[in-house]
């Protein structure tokens, strides 16, 4: 009996322990050591056409890393649809990687929760100083005011992409630098039978990109400057009424794009279904799928008055990944040398090429492979006429809340509803109602 | 345990009753036996669902949103605030709540109905023998036996406006639809959701009635048919009374598994549903994990959680009393 008692006790005991020990949370306080200097865990997002693309590319620079330093990287390739959640989950549960990528405007909300190691100036001295970063890069990786929460990798920008030939049996002799003009080339693109422009209307994160731009166009702001959600301002409503309208209205965007959300419509532009496509860093996705570089042009995307520049001409978001260390890493000062080797000139120039990003490192930038007419675009949009999406902690509901408003919004329009200042109002109104209470 | 410590030595002491404390003491034993077989499960049953369960109700209770994750113990209490958002119907969240709860609610009795009278139809028709029939009842039990992303997905690829198969049989070949239809957005959502949750549910109903049937003695359709019973007849009055204590289980079943269904619509339609497919599962999910506010999540999950233990509870009473009333 005394023999059962115990084992009673002992059994309950350990299942309470090893509970206590599953709910983690209560002590993840810890600021980091360099208990296991020999591993590094790194999460990389999914950059490539493909995870295994992405392993290709990553593969032998993590090997020649590991040949200088000594320490073995651990690569793990994860899914933008699953990176968000799985960086929430490591940090509830204090079992996360070393270092890991982030979309860069996650980058405030994912400071608020504390997780990640504040780049200080001890810390940016580390990987050669904060002056290496070209300045809009460095505007996305945190809150104003407060240490960045991670350091720019990879930089993008919104272009637009247009198919020469459709072009030129439509007889438009340039790429539209307003939407008036886009409206009116689409006219002539119908008529010869291919679609206009191409949209991912049920990717939140896409819709997010555009219509923060085009409320830039309007002199409008998601967030008012106290940081507290301003949805249904009305020149916001326009801004996104104008977008949608691209479909409802305009109709340069098929209806059918109301439901893509897998890059369906980059596949349509690579096939030379559709005219243009406004995309970020297209060129690698492109040439994947079978599209020659010759077969295309980039330009800047569409403004109100034709001229892209600084304040209401803003036409990208400033896109990018950044490079984040967990916080309660047991490998501090590996993971502070593996963000200076994949920051330095050489990684910068190797990586970038291969996923046809720009190196938000000022001198990796300047190198010739970085100087073709598309490259230019994009740098000069970044360096001009690019703004840093809002660095508020509850950006990343932003991106869901609003993001499904366009979304619904789109399905309105693909099913023949009408899309009018009111319904755009409700959406908008529902969308900030989610929002959690700050 | 002392006292028996003591009494013991006293016992064995005494002439004759020194065989007699062996028997008690394994008699104790055996009796504690049982309870030490049970520990596994206990412990585990512990592990897996009673303490996530306490966690879930004091985060309920809590302000949890990212600012605390990382440490969520030092969030701050707001008693009973989430539950307050929650069921105040005038204001935004509980609005929406109150919307969900009512999509699947009609989503719910929609599909077991279905779910149920198709498995029932089939298990009827597959009663007799014929050629053929082990092999299509393997193939009835393809969806219930498949993995439920990859079939989830399968139903993805058909719905596609532009290239799915959905729409290629209905516009492009019966001409039933003026114009290709959205599956996947707006309000047709609702139907896709319901279909794909019908496949994959009725072979389920179908397996249990198949069950059920061949307990049912063949000399009482027999003797019916002697009677001059027809097969409806004999359904009505034989089949579908014999069967009311299977039809329970699988009702209760069936509606519980519909009613918490979250993969179907988390794969149909991402982290987003449409307004019309907007399932309770995956708004307390939005809630949770995408607007992180853990803690009125965790407040609309209890009350979900409630929600079903007082319908379980009814429903159980209900058909119980039936049970009596019928076999009294």
């Amino acid at each position: 009996m005394r023999r059962i008692r115990a084992a009673a006790t002992g059994a309950v005991t350990l299942s309470l322990a090893l509970a206590a020990t599953a709910c983690g949370g209560g002590s993840a306080t810890g600021g980091g050591s360099n208990d296991s200097p020999r591993t590094l865990t790194y999460w990389a997002s999914n950059q490539g056409a493909s995870i295994a693309v992405d392993q290709q590319v990553l593969g032998p620079e993590l090997d020649k890393f590991q040949k200088r330093t000594g320490i073995k990287v651990k690569l793990e390739v994860v899914p933008w649809s699953d990176l968000l959640n799985r960086i929430l989950t490591a940090t509830t549960s204090g079992q996360g990687p070393d270092v890991l990528n982030i979309g860069n405007t996650w980058s405030a909300s994912l400071q608020a929760t504390g997780a990640l190691l504040p780049w200080d100036a001890k810390n940016f001295a580390a990987i050669g100083g904060k002056d290496r970063f070209v300045g809009s890069a460095l505007g996305s990786t945190g809150a104003q005011g407060k240490d960045p929460a991670a350091v720019p990798l990879y930089s993008m920008a919104y272009a637009l992409y247009y198919n020469k030939k459709i072009f030129a049996d439509a007889g438009i002799s340039q790429p539209p630098a307003t939407w008036d003009e886009l409206v009116a080339d689409g006219k002539k693109i119908k008529a010869g039978g291919k679609s206009v422009l191409g949209a991912e209307g049920g990717n939140l994160a896409e819709n997010i990109h555009h219509v923060f731009v085009f409320a830039k166009q309007h002199g409008a702001d998601f967030f008012t400057a106290d940081g507290k959600p301003g949805f249904t301002a009305p020149k916001v409503v326009d801004a996104v009424k104008s977008y949608v309208d691209l479909m409802a209205k305009d109709k340069v965007i098929p209806t059918g794009d109301a439901e893509y959300a897998q890059n369906q419509s980059v596949s349509d532009f690579a096939k030379g279904k559709q005219a243009m496509l406004l995309w970020q860093s297209a060129s690698a996705n492109l040439k994947s799928q079978g599209m020659s570089e010759d077969a295309y042009g980039i330009a800047p995307v569409p403004v109100i008055s034709g001229t892209p520049g600084t304040g209401t001409q803003v036409d990208s978001m400033v896109a990018g990944i950044n490079l984040a260390v967990f916080k309660n890493t047991h490998n501090l000062d590996g993971a502070t040398t593996f963000v200076k080797f994949m920051t330095s000139d050489e990684e910068q120039k190797i990586l970038n090429k291969a996923y046809s990003t720009i190196p938000p490192v000022k001198s990796a930038q300047t190198d010739p492979a970085f100087g073709t007419p598309a490259d230019a675009v994009l740098k000069n949009t970044l360096a001009t006429s690019a703004a840093a999406l809002p660095q508020v902690a509850s950006e990343s509901q932003f991106e869901t809340a609003v993001g499904t408003a366009v979304k619904d919004l789109f399905a309105d329009a693909a099913a023949g509803h009408a899309v009018t200042t009111d319904s755009v109002k409700a959406a908008l109104e529902k969308a900030q109602q989610q929002m959690p209470a700050a | 345990m002392t006292t028996t410590a003591f009494k013991e030595p006293v016992r064995e002491a005494a002439p004759g009753t020194a065989k007699r404390a062996p028997r008690r003491t394994g008699r104790i034993r055996r009796a504690g036996l049982p309870y030490l077989l049970l520990l596994p499960a206990l412990v585990l049953e512990l592990l897996v669902h009673l303490v996530p369960m306490v966690i879930g109700i004091v985060m309920s209770f809590k302000e949890l949103t990212q600012f605390y994750i990382r440490d969520w113990g030092t969030a701050p209490w707001s008693g009973l605030g989430n539950y307050r958002v929650s069921v105040d119907f005038n204001a935004p969240v509980g609005k929406a709540l109150l919307h969900s709860f009512s999509v699947t609610v009609a989503f719910t009795l929609l599909s077991v109905a279905l779910c149920w009278l198709t498995g029932t139809a089939a298990a009827v028709f597959m009663q007799d023998g014929f050629r053929g029939r082990g092999l299509l009842r393997a193939l009835f039990l393809v969806p219930y036996a498949l993995p439920v992303y990859a079939a989830v997905i399968t139903w993805v690829f058909m719905f596609q406006h532009d290239n799915g198969l959905v729409n290629h049989v209905l516009h492009d070949q019966l001409h039933l639809t003026g114009k290709p239809s959205f599956w996947l957005i707006g309000d047709n959502s609702f139907y896709a959701l319901l279909t794909v949750s019908v496949w994959k549910g009725w072979p389920f109903a179908f397996l249990i009635v198949t069950a059920g049937l061949q307990n049912i003695p063949r000399e009482l359709y027999e003797a019916a048919a002697l009677d001059g019973a027809g097969t409806w007849q004999q359904i009505r009055r034989i089949t579908l009374p014999s069967l009311r204590p299977v039809n329970q289980v699988l009702v209760l079943v069936l509606f519980l598994w519909t009613f918490n269904d979250f993969n179907t619509p988390y794969v149909l339609f991402g982290k987003s549903a449409p307004n019309a497919a907007d399932l309770i599962s995956v708004h307390i999910y939005q809630a949770s994990f995408v607007t992180w506010n853990f803690g009125t999540g965790s407040a609309m999950s209890v009350l979900l959680l409630l929600f079903l233990l007082l319908v379980t509870a009814g429903y159980l009473l209900l058909t119980s009393r039936g049970r009596r009333a019928s076999d009294g």
